[in-house]
């Protein structure tokens, strides 16, 4: 049975969903390792122990250095514990540090992945999902970037003692990059819109007004998402925007309110379990891909919707 | 201007000839390589050329002596990609052609890229799109800047150059946050799409393209051997590829007033409430 390794560049006291997924697919593993570029809180380090993990390095410091503090904490992690497979988040910060490694150690990278099997056959989509791929390493270490909502969360329910090491880095005085201002995005409390088993997007047809697509979306305890057309005007943050240049989402419920449905869009929400449409235009091609499409207003169904959902939850 | 503005930059801006995403994209089931028919200039390199052409026009032109060099690797028809780059503003191309390239991974691609960038020699910023349109993996900018030890400033939302310093500075969002980070040349760059407005070619620069030279190398040309790429270079392999079944149209129903309580019904129907 190979060993795995998770590497996080920074764990909070509550760990996201992704976050949980990958220590999930490491406990199909021998041996889990976790390693974080940074400090473990006593919170965080009680959830990575509720999924078997045994051994935990940490390594502190280089807040001020984008990019070089998270490459050595995995250089070295990758070394000490010698793991077959390194499971890191699909973002881009995780996606080019695995790349780099994969370079520098001279093994293999495969993003996008929605699976990893103990023989590390790894299944990832192509073409915007409309292709399932298997890939394997051919020689030397294994890094996988994995999509958020591909593993069902499962904590092991018992845990063991949790040995934690500190990771001893050379530490460069000279950073490459440097960190010269931050700043904090605005808060939501709505899930990422990533890792939302709910998503509720709006398009050019919300003509400027995104509150019934929110109000829906808070309904359904769900995220908000537009279309490029819709973040490009203005009317919502650019975080927001889901399709081949935005992010990709693969939810249990996508619900589409004014978006066409044109190549570009499909590429970002194809995958979704469950695809409700609405749209003005009878041929909106975002219909051919539906499993239940409304011709209509989005001003009025989507508020009758949201209303009769909170009638029945009453 | 300054005096530190007349020291030319070289520039080198990474295109990719990738299969139109208007139209079905395939997967060959025998070679397990992608249909590259119908391919254009990935989308999202417009905006590393127009980055790159930009960045030059800010520092007096091309008359001050900088260079935008557009490079791709890949068949023979690759170089249309580099042609498109040369109407856009890039002032010369490169190519490299070689049989040898096909069913590169990223570790593969990265390492004939980088080979063809010392080729090139004294480069100081290496521009590309996000990622490219076809696999998508984004991930090649930052092998480069493993592999040639330059400095790592991807998925920038906006650039800004201090020709004094020689310095990059970008804005790129991490996390929960966004980050502003700065970089001495030499320098990796990939830009969003919300970097810039890529410009459209007009007539006169589609003339003036014309007299602009294309170079082509192969791998011997650059110092590599053919087992270093391609398949045999790669250090992943695609064991299958399967087209997902194309999804299916569900009912339909033109709303009479009480859409949204079908909606909701749907929901429930389906377990999703």
């Amino acid at each position: 049975m190979p060993s795995a390794l998770v590497f996080f560049n920074e764990l909070s006291a509550v760990p996201s969903k992704a976050q949980r997924e990958l220590l999930t697919l490491a406990s199909r593993f021998e041996a889990a390792t976790v390693a974080i570029a940074a400090e473990a809180s006593a919170e965080a380090q009680d959830v990575i122990k509720s999924y078997g993990v045994t051994k935990l390095l940490v390594a502190p410091g280089g807040e001020d250095a984008f990019i070089d503090h998270a490459l050595s904490a995995l250089e070295a992690a990758v070394k000490l514990s010698e793991a077959d497979v390194v499971l890191v988040a699909n973002d881009n910060f995780n996606r080019e540090i695995a790349a780099r490694l994969a370079v520098r150690l001279d093994g293999a990278v495969i993003t996008d992945a929605i699976d990893v099997s103990t023989a590390l056959v790894v299944t990832k989509d192509e073409l915007a999902g409309s292709y399932s791929a298997q890939v394997k390493a051919s020689s030397g270490a294994l890094f996988v970037t994995v999509k958020p909502n591909s593993i069902e969360d499962e904590p092991q329910g018992e845990s063991n003692p949790l040995e934690v090491h500190n990771l001893d880095l050379q530490i460069e005085a000279d950073p490459r990059i440097r960190v010269v201002a931050t700043e904090a995005k605005a808060v939501s409390d709505r899930p990422k819109l990533t890792e939302a088993r709910v998503v509720v997007a709006g398009g050019r047809g919300v003509n400027g007004d995104f509150a019934p697509v929110e109000d829906l979306a808070d309904a359904l305890a769900g995220a908000v998402g537009a279309s490029r057309a819709a973040t490009d005007a203005g009317w919502i943050s650019h975080d927001a925007q889901i399709g081949q240049t935005g992010v990709t989402v693969s939810p249990q419920l996508f619900i589409s309110a004014g978006i066409s449905g044109a190549i570009q869009q499909k590429a970002g929400m194809q995958t979704s379990k469950c695809i409700i449409a609405i749209n003005k235009d009878v041929d909106a091609p975002v219909f051919e891909i539906a499993d239940f499409g409304i011709v209509g207003d989005l001003t009025k169904v989507l508020p009758q919707a949201a209303e009769e959902i909170r009638r029945r939850q009453a | 201007m300054t005096e530190e503005t007349t020291v030319p930059l070289k520039i080198v801006v990474l295109v990719k000839h990738v299969p139109d995403v208007q139209f079905d994209r395939h997967i060959d089931s025998g070679s397990l390589r992608l249909d590259r028919a119908e391919s254009v200039l990935s989308e999202l390199d417009e905006y590393a050329i127009e980055a790159a052409v930009a960045l030059v026009e800010s520092q007096g032109g091309f008359a001050a002596g900088h260079e935008v060099i557009a490079a791709t690797m890949g068949g023979k028809s690759a170089s249309n990609s580099v042609k498109k780059a040369l109407q856009m503003g890039a002032s010369s191309g490169l190519h490299l052609n070689d049989e040898a390239l096909a069913g590169s991974d990223t570790v593969a691609t990265s390492k004939a890229l980088a080979a063809l960038i010392e080729h090139v020699g004294d480069v100081d910023l290496v521009v590309t799109g996000m990622s490219s349109t076809d696999a998508e993996t984004s991930v090649v900018p930052a092998q480069l800047a493993e592999r040639l030890n330059f400095a790592q400033l991807t998925h920038a939302l906006a650039v800004d150059f201090d020709a004094a310093n020689r310095e990059l500075t970008i804005r790129r969002d991490h996390a929960d946050r966004t980050l502003s980070l700065a970089a001495t040349l030499p320098a990796v760059l990939s830009v969003t799409d919300q970097a810039n407005d890529p410009r459209y070619p007009n007539f006169k620069a589609i003339m003036a393209a014309k007299k602009k030279s294309i170079t082509e190398v192969d791998l011997a040309g650059i110092g590599l051997s053919a087992d270093t790429v391609g398949a045999q270079g790669s250090r992943s392999a695609v064991l299958s590829a399967t087209a997902r079944p194309a999804r299916e149209a569900g009912t339909v129903i033109n709303d009479s007033g009480q859409a949204g309580i079908a909606l909701v019904d749907f929901l429930a129907e389906q377990k999703l409430i």
